[in-house]
C-alpha cells in the first residue's frame, strides 16, 4: 500500500511538472528543427537536429549586437547598483537609528510605483538629454528600479552578521575600509553574490523600459525577441533559436540561485 | 561614533531614490495639468483637470480598469491555488524530487517577451499551435485563443510565469511545518483533509499573503505580454491601465492625458502598497 502510494505520488508530481515545463521543452525542440519541420502537421517528434536556425539568427538579426547590449546593461547596472546599495545597507545594518526602519520602508515604497507611472517623465527627460535609444538611459533606469530590492537584500544579509565581530575589529584598530575588506566581505559574500544575481536576472529580463526607451541601437535581447511578433511568415524555428539563446543563460543562473532569488523578491518576508 | 559617516554612506542611495521618485511625480503632476501633445508644439496652456476628465471618460478607461482587475485576480487565484497544490505534491520525498524542483522554477526566469511569443505562436496558433493539434487529436474544434479569448490568453501567459514563483515560496514555507504536530494530528484520527485545513493552510497563511502582495505589485502593470501579443486588442479586449497609458503617451503622443493616467495608476498602486508595507514592516525586527 505504501509502495503504491509512492508510485502514484511520483507519477503525479512528474506529470504535473512536465505539463508546466512543456512549453519550454517544446521551445528547445523547435529550435533544432528546420522551418518546415517546425510547422509540420502533425508535429514531428523524430527528426535530425540542425543548428541552421541558430546560424540564421546570428547572421540575419544580428543576435550578437543585442546580446552585447543585454550583457552591458545588466552587468553595469548590477555593479553600479551594488556600489550605491552596499554602503547604504551597511550603514543601516550597523549604525541603526530610529529612522532606519522608516528609510527602509520608504525605499520599498518607491519599488511599488508602477513603471508606467514614470514612463512619460522619463521618456521626456531622456529625449531632452538626447539619451533615447542609448545604453546609458537603460543602465540608469535599471539601476534605479533595482536599487530598493538590492538595499533590502543586502540589509537583511548584513543584519545577520554579529556586531561583536565588528566591535573587536575596531578595537584592534581596523579602519572602515579594512573592516569592510577583512570582516564584512568574507561574511557577506553570499548575500552580495545573491543580490548581484537577482539584479542580473531582473535587468536581463526587463522588458518595459527596454521596449520603450531603446529599440534598435540600444536594443536588448528582450526587444530582439519582441521583434519576432510580426505576423508575416512563420519563423518558429528562428524564434525558438533566438529565444533559447536569450533565456538559457539566465535560466541556468536561476537554477543555481533560485532560493536566494525568491527570498530576495519577497524582501526576506518568507524564510 | 559620530553620525557623519553612516549618513554619508547612505546618502547616494537615498538621494538617487528620492530623485527617482520625486522628479517623475512632479513632472507628471505638471504635465497632467497642461495641454501637451508631442505632435502639436506650442504653449503648454494650463487646463486644470481636463486631462483627468478626458482619461476617465475615454471609452477604453472602464474596460481597462476591469481588465487590470481581472488579470490581477485571475493570475493570483490560479497561482495561489495551483501553487499550493503543487507545493504539497513536491513537498514529500519521491524519486527525482530535486530535478522536479529545478525544472518547476524555470518559467519564472523566462523573459516576458519570449514567454509571450512562445505562447502566442507555438502554443496558441489556431492552425499549427500545440493546443490546436491536441484539440484536433481529441476531435474538438480548435480555438483561436488570442482572437476569441485575448484576456484569458494573457492570463495564461502571466500565470505560467508566476506559478513557479508562488510554488517555490510555498515549498520553502512547508519545510518549516511542524512534523510532530502533523503526526500527532494523524494519531488523533485527523484525516488528510482535516490536517490540510487545520494545520497546513494556517501555516501557509503568511506566505500566501506575501505572494498575493508581491504579485499585486508586479501584475498591476503587466505590459510586455500585451505589447508583444495582442497590442491590447481586439478592440480594447485585453487593454489594461498600463497599456492604455502607454497608448496615450507613445502612440497618441498625448503627454498630458498619459500623465493624468499615470497619476491614477500610482494612486491605485499605493492602495495595495500600504497593506504590503504594513505587513513587511511588522516583522522587520
Amino acid at each position: 500500500m505504501k509502495h503504491l502510494n509512492l508510485i502514484v505520488h511520483t507519477v503525479a508530481a512528474w506529470l504535473a511538472t512536465l505539463l508546466i515545463v512543456f512549453p519550454l521543452i517544446w521551445l528547445v525542440i523547435t529550435a533544432f528543427k528546420t522551418e518546415q519541420q517546425a510547422i509540420a502537421i502533425p508535429p514531428e517528434l523524430f527528426f535530425t537536429p540542425t543548428l541552421e536556425s541558430f546560424a540564421e539568427v546570428n547572421l540575419r538579426s544580428d543576435y550578437l549586437h543585442f546580446a552585447r547590449n543585454s550583457v552591458i546593461t545588466s552587468v553595469v547596472s548590477t555593479i553600479l547598483g551594488l556600489a550605491i546599495a552596499a554602503p547604504a545597507a551597511y550603514s543601516m545594518a550597523f549604525f541603526r537609528t530610529k529612522k532606519t526602519r522608516d528609510i527602509l520602508m520608504w525605499m520599498l515604497s518607491t519599488k511599488m510605483m508602477p513603471a508606467v507611472g514614470a514612463l512619460v517623465p522619463i521618456y521626456v527627460l531622456a529625449q531632452t538629454a538626447g539619451l533615447l535609444d542609448s545604453l546609458t538611459a537603460l543602465i540608469v533606469v535599471f539601476t534605479l528600479s533595482n536599487l530598493p530590492i538590492m538595499v533590502w537584500m543586502l540589509y537583511s544579509g548584513f543584519k545577520d552578521i554579529p556586531g561583536d565581530i565588528l566591535e573587536a575589529a575596531r578595537m584592534d584598530g581596523a579602519t572602515l575600509f579594512g573592516e569592510f575588506k577583512h570582516v564584512i566581505r568574507p561574511l557577506a559574500m553570499g548575500t552580495l553574490s545573491s543580490t548581484a544575481l537577482l539584479c542580473l536576472v531582473l535587468s536581463w529580463n526587463e522588458a518595459f523600459w527596454s521596449l520603450n526607451l531603446g529599440s534598435s541601437k540600444a536594443g536588448t535581447l528582450a526587444t530582439l525577441i519582441a521583434s519576432y511578433s510580426s505576423p508575416e511568415g512563420l519563423f518558429w524555428a528562428k524564434l525558438s533559436a533566438a529565444s533559447l539563446m536569450a533565456i538559457a543563460p539566465i535560466v541556468i543562473v536561476g537554477w543555481f540561485s533560485q532560493k536566494q532569488l525568491v527570498q530576495g523578491l519577497t524582501f526576506g518576508a518568507v524564510k | 561614533m559620530n553620525r557623519t559617516l553612516p549618513r554619508l554612506l547612505m546618502a547616494p542611495a537615498v538621494v538617487t531614490l528620492f530623485l527617482w521618485m520625486i522628479v517623475p511625480l512632479l513632472m507628471s503632476i505638471y504635465f497632467s495639468a497642461v495641454r501637451y501633445n508631442l505632435m502639436q508644439p506650442g504653449d503648454k496652456d494650463f487646463i486644470g483637470l481636463a486631462n483627468f476628465e478626458y482619461f476617465v471618460t475615454d471609452p477604453d478607461f472602464g474596460p481597462s480598469v476591469l481588465n487590470t482587475l481581472m488579470l490581477l485576480g485571475s493570475v493570483i487565484a490560479i497561482t495561489v491555488i495551483l501553487g499550493v497544490a503543487l507545493a504539497l505534491l513536491v513537498n514529500e520525498a519521491f524519486p527525482g524530487r530535486g530535478i522536479v524542483r529545478v525544472l518547476l522554477i524555470s518559467p519564472f526566469f523566462v523573459m516576458p517577451t519570449a514567454n509571450a511569443l512562445l505562447w502566442k505562436h507555438m502554443m496558441m496558433n489556431p492552425v499549427y499551435g500545440v493546443l490546436s493539434q491536441v484539440a484536433i487529436f481529441f476531435g474538438i474544434e480548435p480555438v483561436d485563443w488570442l482572437t476569441d479569448h485575448p484576456l484569458f490568453s494573457v492570463i495564461v501567459m502571466v500565470a505560467w510565469q508566476w506559478l513557479p514563483f508562488a510554488c517555490l515560496i510555498f515549498i520553502t514555507s512547508l519545510q518549516s511545518l511542524d512534523r510532530d504536530q502533523m503526526e500527532a494530528a494523524g494519531m488523533d484520527g485527523a484525516n488528510p483533509f482535516q490536517k490540510f485545513w487545520f494545520l497546513t493552510l494556517p501555516h501557509l497563511g503568511r506566505p500566501i499573503a506575501v505572494v498575493v502582495m508581491i504579485e499585486m505589485i508586479f501584475l498591476m502593470s503587466v505590459f510586455a505580454e500585451i505589447f508583444t501579443t495582442t497590442s491590447g486588442g481586439p478592440g480594447n479586449a485585453s487593454t489594461n491601465v498600463a497599456f492604455l497609458i502607454f497608448k496615450q503617451a507613445l502612440l497618441n503622443f498625448d503627454v498630458g492625458v498619459a500623465s493624468a493616467g499615470a497619476l491614477f495608476a500610482v494612486v491605485l498602486a499605493n492602495v495595495a502598497a500600504v497593506f504590503l508595507i504594513r505587513m513587511i514592516g511588522k516583522n522587520l525586527d
